[in-house]
């Protein structure tokens, strides 16, 4: 028996007793509980950014020169010159060729688990590819170096000797191991997933109806692919692919582990050359003291915005897209 | 006749390329592909794959335009490209997998998961991973008993709370936490805990770290997956006198639980892979520290790069071993949350 | 244990959007009240003023006095969740919880309202599901998963999981909207049975329920799209049924409008 009947006499609703109190109080108490969590994590992406800040300033006034225009990196230097020009420039560069190797591969991979392959298989067949997502950097760092870059070698050399007219396969001096393009090819590797699984998700929002209303009217399978499965999905792949680059660009072990680097700004990608800002904080860190570190920071700061910045924009784009169906 | 305007040459029914013609180009492609690298001097197999693809890839085409005309052409086309993306994407899992269990083999032995790097030069032919696998353990167990929680409630605020600004803000946040660089995650910890509260480099260090890039996952699948409970439990719960936050604890949890687990899972499969964080908090270290709150640690990930950096033939096996182990580990949480994934009751 | 309900001047509503507007009215206890009237016409949403559920809602709100026998339930310092324990809700589709035996949802509002000991689980569970006409039909299978049970079946454990925490007053939402007419039968049976020891208020779209389960019956309707809905009158059921007051409860029950 309950309280509230326990006799004749008793009051129907229990006056704001310990019990209606206590209901209330837990409430409170578990409420303001999930508050400050979320609470947390906001302060934690602002303690990101104020941090990195309070660091990077005092090593960017040590700095003797331009630091978005300096391409040599001596944070430890009597007179510290560093500045973020290869970095940067590396960053961007290994990134957007991995992302022309990426994104129509993941494009078509999303397209042939949710409209080619069979119902019953779609959704092994796409685990599998979300399996290659699973695979940790470093393993695919040391799968590029001990195994891929052999190989790579070759095609590199190819690709020279019959395109090397086209500036980004011009001549680099004989050498073709640990190239940007490796870097590139295995980025690709890493964000293909990413961006595949993303895009599945966007495609099989859309409406089977849709697709189907096509076929009726008498199109190809590709036809009504084009013209009734894409268009509503465009902004849903746009914000997946730049997921997926702000994921290139972050990406620091597998980079450190097959790139070759050199001091230098160039855009031949079938050799060795330049760094990314990820890739050079992973491997001077140990080596720094407080200068070299407090310029890695300032580094990992430009990666911090660029990569927010990216992001955002991915979020906005998705954003807009919704608002503007809802009308 | 209607129709003539419509298409021209285009779908006759009456002749279309049957499986079987399609099969006979396939062997033609391969024929193609042999031919074109051995008349080129070589010899390599994946080269010949390759061509017998391009092969395909116009042949089927250009047979199909033939029979039944152009938009079927490119219905082929387009077909054989999403076949070949996905057979493509395929091959570096395959490589991967297949040349890390071969490398690995060789040195993933009871000696290997059992010692550690003390008194080990990167020439000598033993030595393990037993210390980093302590550590890995170490980190990402601490990792998750921060993020699970705070991402757990986290969730359930901006689920259960209605809306608000915090909760389009707790929103916004997850989005862009999900973009956080890890080695930004490593940098934040070191500019934090290292250096403004002065802790020292340490395992905990790295969970922390590790934590920070579980939470947006753990948020963003516990808040889809609360978000498929439907409101008519909610309301039974309410209905029956039960307190709100009773009713979140004992009755909406417990019925999103699988999915939530299988999520989480997925987080910490994600991060018990994650290097760059490690080189930043814990650093590295050749012995056994079993004390995850004081003085460097070694992570399997971390470890498996420090011997990927040597040109020594003992170290790069102890490379593959090393990432064998973290396959296993990464690929076997995998398993699992695929494994409760099955048993979940709510459909998205 | 059952009790009046004085429904005085209760507007409700959803953000600026008024649901309902100025409804008073008595319900007897150890009685079946039924509310009808066409689909919007607010009638759930004034059901759901009667155990503050309607709150649960984000941005709904409520105006004017419930009493239960003399307390108003939106009175200063009354606890919803109370409130909402001593007047019982069952729900248009059966909403079992889905993670727990059959045994453990009728003794889910008992435990989660602190109550433990085996023994008086035990004897609130046989009794509550004897009460929904459910025992014999489960009594060797409590351990089993309630979302295993038929429709019909369901929607009696969802009554059993109300009655346990033994409430003065049940609030029905079209109990039987979701169900095939034989279990809509035993459903109404239960009714009947029930109204010995509770109040029972009933929301129903169908009209032969309602004069076949109740002892009065209140006619909701609204006077156009977007104006709150209104109670146009109650009275006893046979009344209503046979000579209402008003020429639209009238129009409505004869079917020219609705």
């Amino acid at each position: 028996m309950t309280a509230p009947a326990a006799g004749p006499a008793a009051p129907t609703v229990p006056e704001p007793s310990h019990i209606g109190g206590e209901s209330r109080r837990g409430d409170r108490v578990f409420f303001a509980m999930t508050g400050a969590s979320g609470v947390l994590l906001v302060l934690t992406i602002i303690g990101i950014g104020i941090f990195l800040v309070v660091q990077a300033v005092p090593a960017l006034r040590a700095d003797t020169t331009n630091f978005l225009t300096t391409k040599e990196f001596l944070p430890e230097a009597d007179k510290p010159t560093f500045g973020i020009a290869v970095l940067a420039f590396g960053t961007i560069l290994t990134s957007l060729v991995a992302m022309v190797l990426a994104v129509p591969v993941a494009l078509g991979v999303a397209i042939f688990v949710t409209q080619y392959a069979p119902r019953r298989l779609a959704g092994l067949l796409g685990g599998l590819v979300d399996l290659l997502a699973a695979v940790p950097s470093v393993v695919y760092g040391l799968w590029g170096i001990a195994f891929l870059n052999t190989h790579l070698q070759a095609v590199n050399k190819t690709l020279n000797a019959t395109l090397g007219w086209f500036p980004l396969f011009g001549d680099t001096g004989g050498r073709y191991s640990r190239s940007i393009l490796l870097a590139s090819v295995v980025l690709a590797i890493m964000v293909l997933p990413i961006i595949a699984a993303l895009t599945r998700e966007v495609l099989l929002q859309v409406p089977s109806a849709l697709s189907e209303a096509a076929l009726a009217l008498g199109a190809t399978r590709w036809e009504a692919i084009r013209t009734a499965v894409l268009p509503p999905s465009r902004p849903g792949i746009v914000s997946a692919v730049m997921l997926g680059l702000g994921r290139a660009l972050g990406e620091t072990i597998a980079v450190a582990l097959v790139l070759g680097t050199t001091p230098a700004i160039t855009a031949r990608i079938l050799g060795p050359g330049g760094n990314t800002i990820a890739a050079n904080i992973a491997a001077k860190f140990s080596e720094y003291a407080q200068a070299g570190r407090g310029a890695l920071i300032a580094t990992g700061l430009v990666l911090f915005v660029i990569t927010f910045a990216v992001n955002a924009l991915a979020r906005v784009i998705v954003i807009r897209s919704a608002r503007k169906r809802l009308g | 006749m209607s129709t003539a305007t419509l298409s021209d040459s285009s779908v006759r029914p009456t002749r279309s390329v049957s499986t079987g013609a399609l099969s006979g180009v396939g062997v033609l492609a391969v024929l193609v592909g042999t031919a074109v690298v051995q008349l080129a001097g070589g010899s390599n197999p994946a080269l010949m794959v390759v061509v017998a693809g391009l092969a395909y890839l116009v042949l089927a085409p250009a047979v199909v335009l033939a029979v039944q005309g152009r938009r079927a052409a490119v219905d082929r086309l387009f077909t054989s490209l999403a076949w070949g993306s996905f057979l493509l994407a395929l091959v570096p899992l395959v490589s991967v997998v297949a040349l890390v269990v071969k490398n690995g083999a060789k040195r993933f032995d009871l000696d290997f998961l059992t010692h550690s790097m003390r008194g080990i030069g990167p020439r000598d032919a033993h030595g393990g991973a037993y210390h980093a696998i302590i550590g890995t353990l170490q980190q990402v167990g601490i990792a998750s008993l921060i993020a699970i929680p705070i991402g757990l409630l986290a969730a359930v605020y901006v689920v259960e709370h209605g809306r608000g600004p915090l909760v389009s803000a707790v929103q916004f946040v997850t989005d862009v936490m999900t973009g956080v660089p890890s080695i930004v995650a490593g940098l934040f910890v070191f500019t934090f805990w290292v250096l403004a509260l002065g802790q020292g480099f340490s395992g905990f260090a790295a969970a922390l770290a590790l934590a920070i890039l579980m939470l947006p996952t753990v948020v963003r699948t516990t808040e889809v997956v609360l978000a498929l409970v439907p409101d008519s439990l909610r309301e039974a719960a309410l209905a029956l006198g039960v307190p709100r936050w009773k009713t979140v604890v004992r009755v909406v949890l417990p019925t999103a639980a699988s999915g939530i687990t299988t999520g989480v899972v997925l987080a910490i499969a994600r991060v018990t892979g994650e290097t760059a964080p490690l080189l930043l908090t814990a650093l590295n270290f050749d012995s056994i520290n079993t004390n995850p709150f004081q003085g460097q640690q070694a992570g399997l990930p971390s470890y498996v790069f420090a011997q990927a950096g040597q040109p020594q033939a003992a170290a790069l096996d102890r490379a593959w071993a090393g990432a064998l182990t973290l396959l296993l580990l990464v690929l076997l949480l995998n398993l699992v949350a695929r494994l409760i994934s099955r048993r979940t009751r709510l459909k998205g | 244990m059952a009790k009046r309900i004085v429904a005085t001047d209760v507007s409700a509503y959803y953000g600026s959007l008024k649901a309902i507007e100025g409804v008073s009215l008595s319900i007897e206890p150890k009685s079946v009240t039924a509310l009808i009237g066409p689909s919007g016409c607010g009638k759930s949403t004034f059901l759901r003023t009667l155990n503050r559920m309607h709150e649960v809602i984000p941005g709904a709100r409520v105006e004017g006095k419930v009493l239960l026998d003399d307390e108003d339930l939106y009175g200063e310092g009354v606890d919803a969740v109370a409130v909402r324990r001593t007047i019982g809700m069952v729900f248009q589709r059966p909403n079992p919880f889905p993670t727990m035996s059959i045994y453990d949802n009728v003794a889910a509002g008992l435990r989660l309202n602190g109550i433990k000991g085996r023994q008086r689980l035990d004897e609130a569970v046989e009794r509550s599901l004897r009460g929904a006409n459910l025992w014999t039909e489960v009594k060797d299978r409590l351990g089993k998963p309630g979302a295993g049970l038929s429709g019909g079946q369901q929607q009696r454990l969802c009554i059993a999981r109300a009655i346990a925490v033994e409430p003065q007053v049940l609030l029905m939402d079209e109990p039987c909207s979701a169900l095939d007419p034989i279990s809509t039968l035993a459903i109404e049976d239960l009714m009947t049975d029930l109204k010995d020891r509770y109040t029972i208020v009933i929301v129903t779209h169908n009209m032969q329920q309602a004069a076949r389960v109740s002892d009065s019956t209140g006619f909701f309707t609204i006077d156009g799209p977007g104006q709150p809905g209104r109670l146009v009158e109650i009275d006893t059921t046979e009344k209503i049924f046979s000579n209402p007051s008003e020429k639209r409860t009238e129009d409505y029950i004869t079917g020219r409008f609705g």
